[in-house]
């Protein structure tokens, strides 16, 4: 079964005639570690807003785990997005003025669906989320501006993963570590992915990722926009 | 945690310029609720000052000159009026009860007051309220004298107290009366009117003065009657058997043909005083009003140049599901919770400002502040400050609201 179905799609900008991003079709099974590379214009942002419900296709088909997004309202893409998806940002992915388990839970309050998934209790899934991904427990209850950069990674990996979403988005998110860290990073997000059973989106212009895993795509190749770019000049 | 802890931590995380937005907010409710206060005190001080009288009479001059020197002792007359026609007056069938005054005197910048016993039985303020003797009773001999509450406490003076008046209304060394010491006899319970810093003596007593001679207190007090018979008063109050036969009399009095004599209708006159003063009621409405307006642009101007350092956190709560509607909630919650806390510090802050100044006022402008619960008109005003926050808090919101759809899922720094 695909997580991800994307058909024909293309998106242009309101008022700009041209697209800026053209896709025949693109997959992603469920449970698999796709990775797509892609340098910046390639219309990584655009296809992430598109995922992630925010931004709506101009023709063709999105749906992810068989709902149709071109049929839901922006509350709804809104609501499906709180209850499936996991996302982390590149970077100063945490709520500044929360302590780190508070960002941890921050999804829990936009979503009863994966509210209620959390066993046994929300405080203890996300202290054992947060000790998986090598946090130390007396980090729980610090400001998060305490934490060097790639603990908050981590913590933005606990707070994808917390209510276990179908989907994990990742924007990026190794692009502030050491090459040391971003390893480690990876490896830490793929184990609790299996763990939990999400299947990951991993964007990132860094090709030397790609090892990690299970496939591996580049942007430009599905996108006929970035292909040909000298068409549209 | 919902939407409105978060607002609550993210204005906590920003406290400095948030608890600045909170203090101009309170200042400008501190001001209009003072404002309110004062003005509503005022007018009712001012209302309160004389109550029951149905026209007062002076000698020919507008309606608020008389009703200033006869009431608030302001001013000075324009003209005593002869005893004959005061004599006169009182035998229309509708008058009831009058009371003289003659004016022109002080002792130590109060102003004394020739009456008579009557004084003390008619007349009325506040809400029909007759003047009570704190100690004391009302003067009966020549040189007998009855203070008001303010002139015994500011100058400490008891029943006995021997006190020297002056002639005119400043009081310098030679034109005192020397050789008339008045005796304390009795001392008026405060009344917040101009009572209370008024000396009472009889006309008798003012008639003896002026003559200058050494009066022994002793000498036979019918002689002395007959001696010091007033040729002149200032002005006299009166009480008529009704009030509709107040209109006729009036006329009559206003067309007294052996001298020129003006009656009023305390009530309108009254009226007519505070519409004038009423402008500066207005301005300083006016003025708490542009307070608060400049309050309200405050908080605005704090709210919109947050908002450009917290894109951030509106596109991290954007991408864990946020609706635009919960952004929305944010700014407007933070909104209203800032005007709220100026609300309630700008009240505590009046209260605390009336504890500490209601003696001064008090004493100084005889206006009486009290520690009373909020008006309706203050809840009023205090609703519309709230309101107007709220709406403020629609502006970033609709700013944030824009940026969180523009943005999409990418982070602006």
């Amino acid at each position: 079964m695909n997580i991800i179905e994307l058909n024909n799609l293309a998106f242009s900008w309101p008022g700009s005639k041209q697209a800026c991003l053209e896709i025949e079709q693109f997959s992603l099974k469920r449970g698999e570690k796709l990775f797509i590379s892609g340098a910046s214009g390639s219309g990584k942002s655009t296809l992430l807003g598109l995922l992630a419900g925010i931004l709506t296709p101009s023709t063709g088909s999105l749906s992810i785990l068989q709902t149709s997004f071109g049929d839901l309202t922006s509350i709804a893409r809104d609501k499906f997005r709180a209850d499936h998806i996991g996302y982390i940002f590149q970077q100063f992915n945490l709520i500044p003025y929360l302590s780190v388990i508070e960002n941890v839970l921050l999804p829990c309050h936009f979503s009863k669906a994966r509210h209620v998934q959390i066993k046994p209790n929300p405080h203890t899934q996300a202290s054992d989320l947060l000790q998986q991904l090598h946090l130390p427990k007396s980090c729980l209850d610090k400001p998060v501006t305490q934490l060097s950069i790639g603990q908050q990674q981590r913590v933005a990996a606990a707070r994808a993963l917390i209510g276990n979403p179908e989907l994990v988005i990742a924007d990026e998110p190794t692009s502030a570590l050491d090459s040391q860290s971003r390893n480690a990073f990876i490896q830490l997000l793929m184990e609790q992915c299996e763990r939990t059973g999400a299947s990951l989106l991993f964007v990132s212009h860094d090709e030397q990722l790609q090892s990690h895993f299970d496939r591996h795509l580049a942007l430009s190749t599905i996108n006929k926009v970035a292909q040909n770019p000298d068409e549209y000049l | 945690m919902n939407i409105y802890k978060l607002s609550y931590k993210s204005v906590m995380n920003r406290r400095t310029t948030a608890m600045l937005t909170v203090f101009t907010v309170a200042i400008s409710v501190l001001l209009l609720l003072a404002v309110e206060r004062v003005r509503v005190q005022a007018k009712q001080s001012f209302a309160n000052t004389i109550s029951n009288t149905d026209l007062i009479v002076g000698a020919r001059s507008g309606q608020i000159n008389l009703l200033l020197y006869s009431v608030f002792r302001i001013g000075n007359p324009t003209n005593n009026i002869d005893w004959k026609s005061y004599q006169q007056v009182l035998k229309d069938p509708s008058v009831r009860w009058s009371i003289p005054i003659s004016l022109g005197d002080s002792h130590r910048g109060f102003r004394v007051i020739g009456t008579n016993q009557d004084f003390f039985k008619y007349y009325q303020y506040g809400r029909k309220q007759a003047l009570t003797f704190s100690t004391g009773k009302a003067f009966e001999g020549l040189y007998d004298t009855v203070i008001g509450a303010q002139v015994a406490k500011e100058l400490g003076y008891t029943l006995g107290s021997e006190i020297v008046i002056a002639h005119g209304i400043s009081d310098k060394k030679f034109n005192r009366h020397k050789n008339s010491p008045f005796i304390v006899t009795g001392i008026l319970a405060p009344t917040g009117t101009p009572v209370d810093k008024s000396v009472h003596v009889s006309l008798f007593a003012i008639e003896a003065i002026h003559a200058g001679g050494a009066h022994s207190v002793n000498t036979d007090h019918k002689a002395l009657q007959k001696q010091l018979q007033p040729k002149q008063i200032t002005a006299f109050m009166l009480g008529l058997k009704s009030r509709v036969q107040s209109f006729s009399l009036q006329r009559k009095i206003n067309t007294y043909r052996a001298e020129p004599l003006s009656a009023i209708m305390p009530g309108i006159a009254l009226h007519e005083l505070w519409g004038i003063m009423s402008i500066a009621e207005q301005a300083l409405q006016g003025v708490s009003l542009f307070v608060l307006v400049a309050a309200m642009l405050a908080m605005l101007g704090n709210l919109l140049s947050s908002l450009q350092e917290r894109r951030r956190e509106m596109a991290i709560l954007r991408a864990m599901g946020a609706r635009p509607r919960h952004v929305f909630a944010l700014l407007v919650s933070e909104a209203s919770l800032l005007t709220c806390l100026g609300i309630i510090l700008g009240i505590s802050l009046l209260y605390l400002f009336i504890g500490a100044m209601a003696p001064i006022l008090s004493a100084q402008y005889g206006l009486n502040f009290e520690m009373s619960a909020l008006s309706q008109t203050e809840w009023l005003l205090i609703a519309l400050v709230q309101i107007s926050g709220i709406c403020i808090g629609f502006i970033p919101a609709i700013n944030a609201y824009r940026n969180s759809l523009a943005d999409g899922m990418t982070i602006r720094i």
